[in-house]
């Protein structure tokens, strides 16, 4: 861990802050180029209504408007359809039928920006509404109106997915002594990157060339699908090239393929001009991917001493009106599997129905590997109704039901090989942090003063890093990722990633990594991501996967270098190879430290003086197919003062202990943590996407979708417990999605606390004023 | 229209419809393109610019409402090769991710500092609650803030005394 080479362990300054803080960057709509043109979108009031007609001529006789396309026109180049992740298809733009509020209808290409808003609000389009179904309930029931007659199934359920031992978990609910039984709706959210979604799409008619600029999470696999999608058109993959530039946040939002996009690129197929699409906030909160929306029924056995046996979960998961979700293909609910988090049950079966509702389609992320935000959130809820049952202190319960330490590594009932953990150690540091027995007196005192104060644990465990390709693709294509080192002849590396950071910091964490491998200093290695003429192949950055997948591509590349420059340190020390060892970051011939090389001197001499026989040259890629996922793992602890006059819950404190094995950059390790617990606060206390029976958007804007501000946001406290992932190369897991995982249920658990001498279980998330002044006034103790 | 305005110390013009918004005269006329654009309901701060000194969100100031003014972006921030103790703040505190709030929530604290040199935390997050961050969760923003405040009255400190001296 040597300080003056910024390896693993340090809290090196990002590289990616100097341009950031000029306002260096450059995002999508930063790209310029000369002719191009704009496009802007059409779209439904209604949220499920046949199309009677789309008349565009007042658009097209507004000077600059080049052209309205709508779905027929998309018909003879078959692009009206578009494959999902998830098997199913999506409408590029309808033919004859909407299917939500804000879907897109037509396309507006104009030579300016605002022209083409102009040629928006000129076009149009007469609608005959249909029935509306916004409830995934109430779309399965006999008599639902079907939303996608376009199936030969003619109701709206998508698929059933079910894991685990059915008639042996309902056996040992049978035979438990307690059943604790909640409904919990994990409600429809958005990710809402301060960056919203957008491209630039160049074709070159001459040379058949596509490149596009685009808001990316995911580059290589963009530019497959649309060899793959668009490839009867003349787009071949060797002619494609995807830059994803600086990305202005992600969190599962840029990893889908949204109609504006293939827009853009029909736009500029069709012009022969560059075409600028870039979406609005309100476009962007209203028509791209929303995440959660699970209706979660969940059931905990236990014993009368409180060991936790036996779970059961049931769920129906609101899909929109396409499944699009962006989940790897064997797996339409995501790693909801993890639902049995820190504990070790003996039976649990899980089943998940998918349905068709009016509302837009989606089902990504939000900062969170493949819903396992909806699981830990399930989990974490029960297992505190459970400490109420038995009237137990909530951390004392899961103290005597975690998984031990020594259990690791451990086969949890669902089947996930958990890699390493101690649940105990994080929970007793959170504790020992906030001081929790204080708080515990406290909150006596208060309640007996009537003052409403809770304090809220959640335990969690985390899936992430996927994926093993046994059981991980997307569309086919397995769930590696890749790392491209090339030392140049002056010591100095090149370092190409198949992922793509959002914000991440990877041109400093990938740097770090190699600098530790390669005794090279962190200031020599350059990181370059998110070009797919360039960058070796990957399938991106989401669900935690950059560190514990590219990040141990990008260890094992750079031990190949280290292996071959052994080998020229030997020529070069005229020693046998297996004299030379790696030590204190050189060569060293084994005893005799005066006899040592760098590797920038060993790097000099693979151009310039290398063994006979050897290819010349210092470079390696690699490509990194896990052994298993990472489970990362903390113990955080909330508290919270409830109003009895508003309703308002206010976190006066939140200490996170995180474990996400080993630490490369703790400065950006705290930073992520920051984040993920601010977008786990969203969820809990403000954020929610709902419609009115008539598929009509409620909070499409930031006016009141509710981001939380530095108002509301408290200082996060965060502590940390170190378990290396055994099978991963530098033992690291991954860090950026735990906080949004963790989070919500140790505030709602705490809101809950604060309420539960008064008869309240479960309140459904997010938790506002609202909901908890009518049962203050319902309990009468609203003042 | 004809505007002129000063930007970042450079005078310009501009021929510009009337329902040209600040913000996109920035970023397409005079591409300055660090100002950023989050929204559509002036909610997000992301393209907080100094019109005359005060912030504001360019994009709800028409262009022409910037006719014979002074603006200031993030492209001004540093002078002479010399970060603002704001931009040294952000990245010696870890106060930006995915930077694309930045420009916006830098100019915001530059124009709070500029009025109050000591900003207690509560000032600090009162001032930048019109700016959206979704990366950080604000409290290295903070930090950052502090640290500029810090920095900006030692080196007022350091320069007084000494113009003192040559008195």
């Amino acid at each position: 861990m040597a300080v003056e080479i910024g390896g693993i362990g340090h809290s090196v300054g990002r590289k990616e802050d100097a341009r950031f803080i000029r306002g260096r960057g450059n995002y999508v709509d930063d790209v310029k180029l000369p002719g191009m043109v704009y496009l802007d979108i059409v779209r439904s009031p209604y949220a499920h209504a046949r199309i009677l007609k789309i008349d565009a001529s007042k658009a097209l006789a507004i000077p600059g408007v080049l052209a309205v396309i709508t779905g027929k026109d998309l018909v003879p180049l078959k692009l009206e359809w578009m494959p999902t992740l998830m098997g199913d298809k999506q409408m590029v733009l309808p033919t004859d039928t909407v299917m939500y509020q804000a879907q897109e209808v037509a396309a507006v290409v104009a030579t300016e920006r605002y022209i083409a808003a102009d040629g928006v609000a000129a076009v149009e389009v007469e609608y005959e509404p249909l029935p509306v179904v916004v409830d995934p309930i109430k779309a399965l029931l006999p008599d639902a109106p079907v939303i996608r007659e376009d199936r030969e199934q003619k109701n709206n359920h998508i698929w059933h997915w079910e894991v685990g031992d059915k008639s042996g978990t309902d056996k040992a609910f049978s035979a438990s002594d307690v059943v604790v039984k909640q409904d919990i709706y994990i409600p429809r959210i958005v990710v809402a990157s301060i960056e919203t979604c957008g491209m630039v799409a160049k074709f070159d008619k001459v040379e058949g060339h596509l490149t596009v600029w685009m808001t990316t999470q995911a580059p290589h696999a963009i530019r497959t699908v649309i060899a793959l999608v668009a490839g009867h058109l003349g787009l071949s993959e060797q002619k494609i090239r995807v830059i994803s530039p600086d990305i202005g946040g992600g969190f599962g939002g840029k990893v889908p393929v949204y109609p504006g996009y293939v827009l853009a690129i029909g736009a500029s197929v069709l012009t022969g001009l560059p075409v600028k699409w870039i979406e609005d906030r309100s476009e962007n909160i209203q028509a791209d991917s929303f995440a959660r929306d699970y209706h979660i029924t969940a059931e905990l056995a236990a014993k009368k001493d409180g060991t936790m046996k036996a779970l059961r979960v049931k769920t129906i998961a609101d899909h929109g009106a396409f499944d699009a979700a962006a989940n790897p293909s064997k797996f339409p609910a995501g790693l909801f599997g993890i639902v049995t988090g820190s504990y070790p049950f003996e039976k649990a079966f899980v089943e998940v129905d998918g349905v068709y509702t009016n509302k837009p389609p989606g089902g990504i992320a939000y900062r969170c590997s493949f819903r396992v935000t909806e699981a830990a959130f399930a989990i974490e809820r029960l297992v505190d109704i459970l400490a109420l049952e038995l009237k137990r202190d909530p951390a004392d319960l899961r103290m005597q039901n975690f998984i031990p330490p020594q259990a690791f590594p451990y086969m949890s009932t669902l089947g996930w090989e958990y890699d390493s953990g101690n649940y105990a150690g994080a929970l007793k540091l959170a504790m020992d942090k906030i001081g929790y027995a204080a708080l515990r007196k406290e909150q006596a005192e208060k309640r007996s003063r009537g003052e409403l104060m809770g304090i809220g644990i959640s335990s969690f465990t985390e899936i992430v890093g996927a994926g093993p390709s046994k059981h991980f693709d997307i569309l086919g294509i397995k769930m590696f990722d890749s790392a491209e080192i090339r030392v140049h002849p002056t010591g100095k590396a090149m370092v190409r990633l198949g992922v793509k950071s959002q914000g991440q910091g990877h041109e400093t964490t990938f740097a770090q990594i190699v600098a530790e491998e390669l005794g090279l200093p962190v200031g020599d290695i350059k990181v370059e991501e998110g070009d797919t003429d360039t960058a070796p192949y990957g399938l991106g950055t989401y669900a935690s996967r950059s560190t514990p997948v590219a990040g141990a591509a990008t260890a094992m590349a750079a031990r190949k270098i280290r292996e071959k420059g052994r080998l020229i340190a030997a020529h070069l020390l005229e020693a046998s190879p297996d004299d030379i060892e790696w030590k204190d970051y050189k060569y060293q011939v084994k005893g005799v430290p005066a006899k040592s090389k760098t590797m920038a001197e060993v790097a000099f001499a693979a151009y310039t003086n290398h063994p006979q026989g050897m290819e010349a040259g210092l470079e390696a890629v690699d490509y990194y197919d896990p052994p298993n996922l990472t489970f990362p793992f903390g113990s955080y602890i909330c508290v919270v003062d409830i109003d009895r006059g508003t309703g308002e819950v206010k976190v006066r404190r939140f200490y996170a202990v995180d474990d996400c094995g080993t630490i490369i950059n703790p400065m950006i390790v705290e930073g992520q943590i920051h984040g993920g617990l601010t977008m786990g606060l969203a969820p809990a206390l403000y954020e929610e996407i709902s419609y009115d029976k008539d598929g009509n958007i409620q909070g499409g804007t930031f006016m009141d979708y509710l981001l939380p501000t530095s108002m509301e946001t408290p200082s996060w406290e965060t502590g940390k417990t170190t378990t290396p992932s055994p099978h991963h190369p530098i033992g690291a897991k991954g860090v950026g999605e735990s906080a949004t995982v963790g989070a919500p249920a140790a505030i709602a658990n705490a809101v809950v606390d604060a309420l539960a001498h008064l008869g309240v279980r479960h309140i459904d998330i997010p938790i506002t004023p609202w909901k908890v002044q009518k049962i203050l006034k319902e309990k009468g103790v609203a003042e | 229209m004809r505007i002129q305005l000063t930007i970042n110390g450079e005078s310009k013009e501009a021929d510009v419809e009337p329902r040209l918004l600040l913000v996109h005269l920035i970023r397409e006329n005079l591409l300055l393109t660090g100002t950023h654009i989050g929204c559509d309901t002036t909610s997000c701060g992301a393209c907080t610019v100094l019109l005359d000194g005060r912030p504001v969100k360019s994009c709800t100031v028409f262009a022409v409402q910037a006719n014979g003014r002074t603006v200031s972006t993030v492209e001004g921030l540093e002078q002479n090769g010399v970060l603002h103790a704001v931009q040294e703040g952000f990245t010696k505190e870890h106060g930006l991710q995915c930077g694309f709030c930045t420009p916006g929530m830098m100019m915001t604290s530059v124009a709070l500092l500029e009025r109050n040199a000591a900003p207690t935390e509560l000032q600090i997050r009162q001032a930048i609650s019109g700016n959206l961050c979704r990366c950080t969760g604000y409290v290295n923003i903070v930090k950052a803030i502090q640290y500029a405040s810090t920095k900006m009255r030692e080196a007022k400190a350091e320069k007084q005394p000494a113009t003192a001296g040559r008195a």
